[in-house]
């Protein structure tokens, strides 16, 4: 497949988002149960929150340039029984409705107590808002995926992996989001995102491995006897029927050699994952806290390589038909 | 329940790409507006195209076949194009089965080409949105078009009858009796898309002469024959009496 770049924007704006948020309601989480220190963070959620909402704006808006009527995109929540596309249509703005109330929360202070949990936990505003709002990311991350892992003939993306790909990529680009953002706004919570982003980042590590591997492994259903249905081992094309190019060979073709393909997949292994795990690690165990703030800025870049090369690898049925272009 | 649909006969085809130009011509004057060309003149052509005849070659030097082999929208019974589209936009119709797009509704968002295997969707660069095959709806239901005219363009315009059209679900149908008595086939049957047209395969018509064939076996001794014996290649009895 092309890679679309408003979609390569798209997903790994919002999945930073996404995982920013979780991160700011974990420590908030934590810091309820009593496993992190109270402190006055407020400031520090509602500012995060803010920050989570210019990531999923962009991406939003990133999105209309897919679109061919932008004008038009409101109609993309119709079919929500139907297409995960317009269920994510549906589940974006809900997220972004809940971070909203989520920092105005914190930023209100609304001390509005709903529940006394028996341990003499007190459930807030903010904390049914942070629930409601995990709830929706998770949604928003299975959203996303379904787009991809729901199409069975693209098979290197019809798997399971695709889902939990895109779940712990957003996630550890949204904890070290945090932990970039907490080195000014709350520092005694930096080391807690950066150790739960070193986590993450390696977890992603090896479920994007596994998934590379299993795509090696992909032997083609469809072959160009099944496309015409003719049972020969010998067929050739020997036009596609048209002289210049079509939608067919521009959308379904990155057009990028081998060697390009290769080269990314190495860079975004190493950008994503293996140089953000080891300045966490740096910055957590070999005492250089600035290399913390710092991961975020080098897996973001690592991301978008990424999502190229989920795009590239991609092989679609129809390129069966579009060998020859005479 | 009906549903129409091409049948296609690759053993007639003869890749004059008629269908094409027909197709393009009648779609592109309809109002739902033109198919788009860009730079049609130029070096680098690009249209918007709802059906394409390519070509394969199929075997090794010297026992090759050319395979003239047209491809459109399949109405495929089962079409995964359809589920995808956020908008509603991609639906088939209940009554007939034919698959379509509403460019009022489309958003462009393309999704629905990623969900189709076969390709048959192209994204129309001047209106920005997705466009496919209609089985010529603004033709076969119209009235004021001779009975005989009520078919697909490219159906017509096809010099050698490569292009048979019809309802796939009348057991009676000349399309559903070419499927069963000529191995009509789907193509890519592996994803379970069941499209609606079908292909007819290439057909040789053999004639199978054995050795024995060649030379009277019936009375190879020739015992009939008055001695000396005559040649093989000279008359036997039967030949005399059946003269
Ligand atoms: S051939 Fe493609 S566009 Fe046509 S109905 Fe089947 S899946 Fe949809
Ligand atoms: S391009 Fe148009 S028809 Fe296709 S899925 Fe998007 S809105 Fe539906």
């Amino acid at each position: 497949m092309k890679p679309a770049f408003s979609v390569i924007f798209l997903t790994t704006l919002i999945g930073a988002a996404q995982g920013l948020f979780l991160a700011l309601f974990t420590a908030q989480s934590y810091v309820l149960f009593g496993l992190l220190p109270q402190q006055n963070e407020h400031t520090f959620y509602a500012h995060g929150s803010l920050v989570a909402l210019v990531f999923l704006t962009g991406g939003l808006l990133a999105s209309f340039f897919h679109l061919g009527r932008p004008e038009r995109a409101w109609r993309s929540a119709a079919k929500w029984r139907t297409s995960w596309l317009s269920r994510e249509v549906i589940v974006l703005p809900a997220f972004m409705g809940a971070i909203f109330l989520y920092g105005l929360a914190h930023l209100g202070g609304w001390k509005l107590v709903l529940a006394t949990l028996e341990s003499g936990v007190v459930i807030d505003a903010s904390v049914v808002l942070g629930a409601i709002g995990t709830i929706l990311a998770f949604a928003l991350f299975v959203c996303t995926a379904m787009i991809y892992a729901s199409l069975p003939f693209l098979r290197e993306w019809h798997s399971p992996l695709t889902v939990i790909n895109t779940i712990l990529l957003g996630g550890a680009s949204g904890f070290s989001l945090a932990a970039t953002f907490a080195a000014s706004g709350a520092p005694e919570l930096m080391r807690f995102f950066a150790a739960w982003a070193f986590i993450i980042t390696l977890l992603g590590l090896v479920s994007r491995s596994a998934s590379l591997a299993r795509n090696r492994r992909l032997k083609p259903k469809s072959t160009v006897q099944t496309a015409i249905g003719i049972k020969h081992p010998q067929i050739v094309q020997k036009s596609s029927g048209f002289l210049g190019g079509a939608f067919n060979t521009r959308e379904f073709f990155h057009g990028k050699s081998p060697s390009v393909l290769r080269s990314v997949k190495w860079g975004f292994l190493l950008a994503a994952f293996v140089l953000p795990a080891l300045m966490l690690a740096a910055g957590l165990w070999a005492n250089v806290p600035e290399a913390l703030p710092l991961a975020f800025a080098v897996q973001y870049p690592g991301l978008l390589a990424e999502r190229w090369f989920f795009f590239a690898q991609a092989n679609h049925p129809q390129n069966i038909y579009y060998q020859a272009v005479t | 329940m009906t549903q129409l649909a091409l049948v296609i006969d690759l053993n007639v085809c003869v890749g004059c790409h008629a269908c094409v130009t027909n197709c393009k011509q009648w779609n592109t004057s309809g109002s739902a507006g033109p198919l788009a060309d860009f730079n049609p003149y130029g070096a680098d052509p690009t249209g918007t195209f709802f059906n394409r005849v390519q070509t394969f070659e199929v075997g090794k030097y010297p026992n090759t076949q050319t395979v003239h082999f047209p491809k459109s929208c399949l109405h495929c019974e089962e079409p995964p194009c359809v589920p995808v589209c956020p908008t509603g936009a991609s639906y088939k119709r209940a009554d007939d089965g034919i698959v379509l797009v509403d460019y009022d509704k489309c958003i462009g968002c393309k999704y629905c080409s990623w969900a189709c295997p076969y390709g048959a969707r192209e994204f129309d660069e001047s209106r920005r949105v997705m466009t496919k095959c209609t089985l010529c709806v603004d033709r076969i239901y119209d009235t004021a078009l001779a009975e005989n005219e009520r078919k697909p363009a490219c159906v017509l315009a096809c010099p050698t009858s490569a292009r048979i059209f019809g309802d796939i679900h009348d057991p009676d149908s000349p399309v559903s009796v070419a499927i069963r008595e000529s191995a009509g086939y789907p193509l890519m049957p592996e994803w379970g898309t069941y499209p609606s047209n079908h292909y007819l395969p290439r057909r040789k018509t053999a004639l199978h002469i054995h050795k024995d064939e060649l030379q009277r076996a019936d009375n190879p001794l020739k015992i009939d024959g008055l001695l000396p014996k005559p040649a093989k290649s000279e008359p036997s009895l039967d030949d005399v009496m059946s003269w």
